[in-house]
């Protein structure tokens, strides 16, 4: 076990390289360097361009220097926590970010719980009662959820919001927390509002895992062992839940793999319909404005969930299933 | 009879046919010489949904051919005396007397309290609506010029039958001419993602070794990104300068250029399997060149598959587009698609007012659902003889 983990750990240094190389690329791709997109608006605001802070940034962050060096000015520093610096705000990226990397992260987990507790009951009960009603309609509202966009989702439920109830929905706290210290009054307000985009964000991701849930437990369903034991006077319920329930699990762990992309992609545009503090928006407000450190931060931010998001899915799986703990990780 | 007695002896009179038992009934002949594509088209026919959904998607795909036609103003009409307008109901009974679709002329008020223009419906006068008509002039493709249309607006009133924008454009005729923009960026984005998953998968399908661990490696790290932020920042990226025209070949090339790893895992996939099937190792004894085994021989047993995999594909693109465009990364005006046009809604102090800007919402969800319903049929119906 400890080796398998030890090589989970290793591959993700060469994924993440490679990944940070590409937001790098990325960032890189508009003509000329964040200074000169900087001091071109400073100018065109009719402000001084104060030369000496130029300079300190140019050398700190190495711009004057070839593309691979620069490179690994960014990665060096992001290893020490320095994320760069954000020419929107004036301020460092880590001071910028604040509590928005960690809500991201709370917004993205309690989906990922959501999607476990609404499909897990609705999978389990429409492959038991295939082609039943329920059956049916669930699977149509399930198509009509994968093919609904998230954000226009959030839009409709924003509307209606504001027709029936005259409210706003959006937002992930009350207003009166908005940049108040963490306390426990602020958490109950962020828990209140969780669940308006959680629901959202989820509903395309929760009718996949029904559908992959009903499929892999129908063919579960269908095997020996499952006549075995109803041949030799199992209860169904127990019959149910002792065997096929557990091999049907797998794909439920292994899924936020594929899961986490899916999530953090619809968080980021949900968040900026319905304007939640997350780094949705403020990458979205990043790139309009060709900031380009703190678009690099964020990307990098959301990819690095997501490949954590693998390696916890990878490591439940091996504690789940001796086969692949016993391959070492080296069967694919 | 009693029990004891033995059955009489049973003897069929007619001549002894040993081949009886081989011999194929004329449906059972039809299905057994039919091809493979043949055996699938039957079989799709059975996916009801997918079928409708099939016709529903050649509906809408003619009628990007004829948008200047079917929409009754032009893409950049101005009404200008009809900001915000509501959507206009098609009636066709007046005072009781059977008229024809026709609409009742809008008044516009200037409602200086909240700051809004308020409609009413003018009942006492019914204006037919003109069909086969001579309307706002266009040029066809942007070549013929032409001012024929399918229905236009009577003569002294107008036809807004989903409502005006910001601008006092028509909304039906932007949500016909945004298909245009819409339903081609997905399957041109399909196609980029198409040969570059065909090329990648099939290499390191075939090849196997080191080509194939650096391709699945590549594919996993392309997979660990979401698409969506990554969409965002590579659009953001596209020079100002492009023209609209450009813009689009890009955020195409952007969409297609993410999403080809599922389909070069699928090749792959099947290209292990198939490569120790008899066959295969029947055609390499036989002196073919792996081109020749990789085209004439492996690739027919899966196009099937393929094309299934590229119709799930391209909703993915669509909605891609409409998100991008929807929060302003991606296609620009004056081009128009449907997540242009949603671009209004963002704000939802302007959707409480005026609802019917969100109405471009609906065709996406159509295409979507129908291009989900038909992949799903199409993969079902991709492997005949199951």
């Amino acid at each position: 076990m400890l080796r398998y983990i030890a090589h989970r750990f290793l591959i993700m240094v060469p994924t993440l390289l490679a990944i940070s190389f590409i937001v790098f690329v990325i960032i890189q791709l508009p003509p000329g360097d964040y200074l000169e997109t900087y001091i071109a608006e400073l100018q065109s605001r009719g402000e001084g361009v104060d030369i000496e802070k130029i300079q300190f940034l140019r050398e700190s962050y190495g711009l004057d220097k070839p593309f691979l060096v620069q490179y690994a000015y960014w990665v060096a520093g992001m290893v020490q926590g320095d994320f760069g610096y954000s020419f929107e705000f004036n301020l460092p990226v880590s001071q910028v970010v604040g509590d928005r990397l960690w809500l991201t992260a709370l917004v993205s987990v309690a989906t990922i719980a959501f999607t476990w507790i609404v499909a897990f009951p609705i999978g389990v009960y429409s492959a038991t009662h295939q082609y039943s009603w329920a059956d049916h309609s669930l699977t149509f509202v399930g198509f009509l959820g994968l093919a609904t966009p998230n954000f226009l989702l959030a839009l409709v439920l924003l509307y209606f919001a504001n027709v029936w109830f005259g409210t706003s929905i959006g937002g992930l706290m009350d207003e009166k927390f908005v940049g108040q210290p963490w306390s426990w009054a602020k958490l109950v307000s962020v828990l209140a509002h969780l669940w308006i985009p959680v629901i959202v964000i989820g509903t395309s991701g929760t009718a996949g895992m029904i559908r992959r849930l009903r499929a892999n437990l129908l063919d579960e369903l269908q095997k020996q062992y499952v006549v075995t034991g109803r041949a030799k006077g199992l209860p169904p319920f127990r019959l149910l839940v002792k065997y096929p329930l557990r091999m049907s699990l797998n794909p439920f762990i292994a899924d936020i793999g594929s899961l986490l992309p899916e999530i953090i992609s619809g968080a980021a545009i949900v968040s900026v319909v319905l304007s939640l503090p997350t780094t949705g928006p403020m990458l979205l407000e990043a790139l309009r404005s060709q900031d380009m450190y703190l678009a690099g931060s964020f990307l990098m931010f959301m990819a690095t969930l997501t490949v954590i998001g693998v390696l916890v899915s990878d490591l439940l799986l091996a504690i789940l299933d001796p086969r692949i703990r016993l391959g070492g990780g080296a069967v694919k | 009879m009693s029990a004891e007695q033995p059955l009489p002896h049973y003897v069929a009179r007619g001549a002894f046919d040993p081949h009886e038992a081989d011999a194929l009934t004329a449906g059972q002949e039809r299905y057994y010489l039919a091809s493979q594509w043949r055996l699938m088209w039957w079989k799709f026919r059975r996916h009801r949904i997918a079928v409708v959904s099939g016709a529903i998607l050649v509906a809408m795909y003619a009628t990007i051919l004829v948008s200047e036609i079917l929409a009754p103003y032009n893409l950049h009409t101005r009404a200008t005396d009809y900001l915000y307008a509501p959507p206009q109901a098609v009636h066709f009974f007046h005072d009781g007397s059977l008229i024809g679709p026709f609409v009742y002329p809008l008044e516009a008020r200037r409602n200086l309290e909240v700051l809004k223009w308020e409609y009413r419906e003018d009942t006492s006068r019914p204006l037919p609506i003109r069909f086969f008509c001579l309307g706002d002039s266009y040029e066809f493709w942007g070549a013929i010029e032409g001012r024929f249309h399918l229905a236009c607006a009577p003569r002294e009133g107008t036809l807004f039958l989903l409502g005006t924008d910001r601008l006092g454009r028509d909304i039906l005729s932007r949500i016909v001419y945004g298909a245009r923009i819409s339903l081609t960026i997905g399957l041109i984005g399909v196609a980029v993602s198409f040969s570059l998953g065909i090329v990648i998968g099939g290499l390191a399908g075939y090849y196997g070794g080191w080509i194939d661990n650096l391709t699945q490696r590549v594919i996993e790290i392309f997979r660990s990104f979401p698409h969506l932020p990554l969409w965002m920042a590579l659009s953001a990226a596209l020079p100002v300068t492009w023209s609209p025209l450009l813009i689009y070949i890009g955020i195409t090339l952007i969409l297609g250029l993410l999403d080809w790893t599922g389909l070069a895992r699928a090749v792959r996939s099947k290209l292990l399997a198939l490569r120790e099937e008899d066959f295969c190792t029947a055609a390499q004894l036989m002196g073919a060149s792996p081109k020749r085994i990789i085209g004439r021989h492996l690739m027919p047993s899966f196009t099937s598959h393929l094309i299934a995999s590229a119709t799930l594909s391209i909703p993915h693109m669509i909605l891609g587009e409409t998100a991008l465009s929807f929060l302003g990364l991606g296609l620009r005006p004056p081009i128009t698609s449907w997540g242009v046009l949603l671009n209004e809604a963002q704000n939802i102090n302007v959707v409480a007012l005026y609802p019917w800007l969100m109405l471009p919402v609906v065709p996406v969800i159509v295409v979507v659902l129908a291009f989900n319903f038909l992949g799903d049929g199409l993969r079902d119906a991709a492997d005949p003889y199951k």
